[in-house]
């Protein structure tokens, strides 16, 4: 049996959890998810000015603080914090932990690629909207192909301590030391895919130990404490889900079960590099205080395909907000909205979309709100897109003006006027796996 | 007699591009019969109205006593693109404990 932890969801997550990993009980790996779709562009930007740059920031500092642990105790850990940058993380890591073995997982940048790939006559496609990536071919920002847990388990194979990769699929940060460790091999269809549930179950950390559930979230004890998740794995396939004794939060079927339907489509069809997993094919079950059990996980062969996540610039945005109070709250947020709405409109302003939402009253709910007569105080919020930054940028300039010129009572400009942010878009598309090539390097 | 959706279930929310997904979970085995016949793919693009443009596709996961339904267009873009608050659709599940659904009284007790 091996123990695999996850101590980090998403970059930004919180920054003590992989610590207390550590130090906080038995763990044979350690796994760090860092990248988001949106995360690949902003690290690419950050490359593009200073060459050292374009990983998570986050990481050497982090390995620094747990180095001496890690060799005590012979964890090792996967994580994708290389970005756009795998190498120039691995320095920096070396840096503040001089005495760890680094190795990186390269191949899946493909940004350079792209005028070879398209010449090629691979159209690379959106997922979404079936358009040909021809259509956006100059606005491109970052391009990656979703690699597997196999570079991954064959860059531990090095006996390095840390693994550093690009974009990789998420669950393969969790697969990769069981097909290390059990020796599973690619036609283990149904191990493989047992491995990515127990991944999928503990990617987004604490979201499968009590955060973000609405399982009587009431009595969860203890969220200021909350335990990060680890998975025992066993070379049969099955796995306990479970965290350190005394931590907060819970591990029950109901936590897990949350997770496991996150950001899925087809339970069937959960498609990865390496299998395609059946979600209908596992089998839970309750095994003690924060264990649950899983088993029974069928899978099928890898997919001919690898899913390419590309980044684009399309446009500009804004929202700004101001607050209205009692009597008559939302009346008066529904009269700013219109008086702005004219003033865009005789200024000539153009716009992709201008969205208006009423905070406090159908903001996030939509027409599924409860509806609420004449509430305490209401937040408008007014959001515009396009492709013209001007039009963004003098939109900003029109809401706090309401305050003197609108309808009364309107409040909560304090921040100042709203920032202008370029929109960052998201390509999915599919690239023959024959395509990518990736190589393990130790870093010295 | 009615009853709002958390009585029988719990939900979680995300999103993949502009589709938001919603997994419901039945508080018990025993329900989930009841999610099948009540939380249709029909009654919930109405219950989100003009939020929803495109199609509700609903998987079933009996295993786990749980569907799957993916919202199509739902996120105003998506994303970064979208203008929303809730653009990555994380508020959506909670919305739908509030559908109401049709139950027998003895459905609810054993």
């Amino acid at each position: 049996m091996i123990r695999i932890a996850n101590g980090q969801g998403f970059w930004g997550d919180w920054l003590e959890a992989p610590v207390r990993l550590v130090e906080g009980g038995p763990i044979d790996y350690l796994t760090l998810d860092y990248l988001a779709e949106v995360t690949m562009s902003i690290l690419q930007k950050q490359r593009q000015a200073d060459p050292n740059l374009g990983y998570a920031r986050d990481f050497p500092p982090l390995i620094g603080r747990i180095a001496t642990q890690l060799r005590q105790k012979h964890i090792k850990v996967v994580a994708n914090a290389g970005g756009v940058n795998p190498i120039a993380c691995a320095r920096a890591v070396l840096k503040a932990a001089p005495a760890l073995k680094v190795a990186v997982v390269l191949g899946d940048d493909i940004l350079e690629r792209i005028p070879e790939l398209l010449d090629k006559g691979h159209e690379l496609r959106n997922i979404d909207t079936g358009k040909p990536l021809a259509a956006i071919r100059d606005r491109i920002l970052s391009a990656n192909a979703y690699i597997g847990a196999s570079p991954l388990a064959e860059a531990l194979g090095t006996g390095a301590d840390v693994i550093i990769s690009g974009r990789c699929a998420d669950a393969a940060l969790v697969l990769a030391p069981m097909i290390e460790r059990f020796g599973w091999r690619p036609e283990d269809h149904d191990k493989l895919s047992a491995g990515i549930v127990a991944g999928h179950i503990i990617e987004c950390g604490a979201q499968c130990s009590g955060g973000n559930c609405q399982a009587d979230w009431q009595n969860i004890p203890d969220l200021a404490n909350i335990g990060y998740p680890i998975v025992e794995a066993q070379p049969d396939g099955s796995f306990v889900v479970t965290k350190h004794p005394g931590t907060g939060g819970r591990i029950d079927s109901h936590t897990v079960k949350e997770q496991l339907l996150y950001e899925i489509g087809d339970p069937r069809q959960y498609l990865t590099p390496d299998c395609v997993a059946d979600f209908t094919s596992l089998h839970l079950e309750d095994a003690g205080p924060d264990r649950v059990r899983g088993c029974g996980v069928r899978g099928g062969p890898r997919p001919a395909m690898l899913k390419a996540s590309i980044s684009y610039h399309a446009g500009w945005k804004a929202s700004g907000t101001l607050v209205y109070t009692w009597p008559n709250a939302l009346e008066k947020a529904q009269a700013a909205d219109r008086v702005t709405r004219q003033r865009l409109d005789q200024l000539g302003l153009r716009f992709d979309e201008i969205h208006t939402e009423f905070f406090g009253v159908n903001a996030c709910h939509g027409p599924a709100a409860r509806p609420n007569h004449d509430p305490p105080e209401v937040q408008l919020r007014i959001g515009v897109r396009g492709s013209d930054k001007r039009a963004v940028d003098r939109f900003t300039r029109e809401m706090i003006p309401l305050v003197l010129t609108g309808p009364p009572g309107g409040t909560g400009y304090g921040e100042g006027r709203p920032e202008v942010r370029q929109i960052v878009a998201y390509w999915p598309a599919l690239i023959p796996r024959e395509e990518i090539h990736t190589r393990v390097e130790v870093v010295a | 007699m009615k009853v709002p959706l958390s009585r029988i279930a719990h939900t979680r929310s995300g999103d993949k591009g502009d589709i938001a997904n919603i997994g419901v979970i039945a508080w018990s085995p025993r329900y989930y019969e009841i999610l099948l016949r009540e939380v249709t793919p029909e009654r919930v693009k109405s219950f989100f109205g003009e939020m929803v443009a495109g199609g509700v596709d609903r998987f079933e996961l009996p295993n786990l006593s749980a569907l799957n339904l993916l919202l199509h267009q739902a996120l105003g873009g998506g994303g970064t693109v979208s203008l929303r608050t809730d653009a990555q659709g994380k508020t959506l599940g909670a919305a739908l404990l509030g559908m109401e659904i049709d139950v027998d009284e003895r459905e609810l007790t054993d």
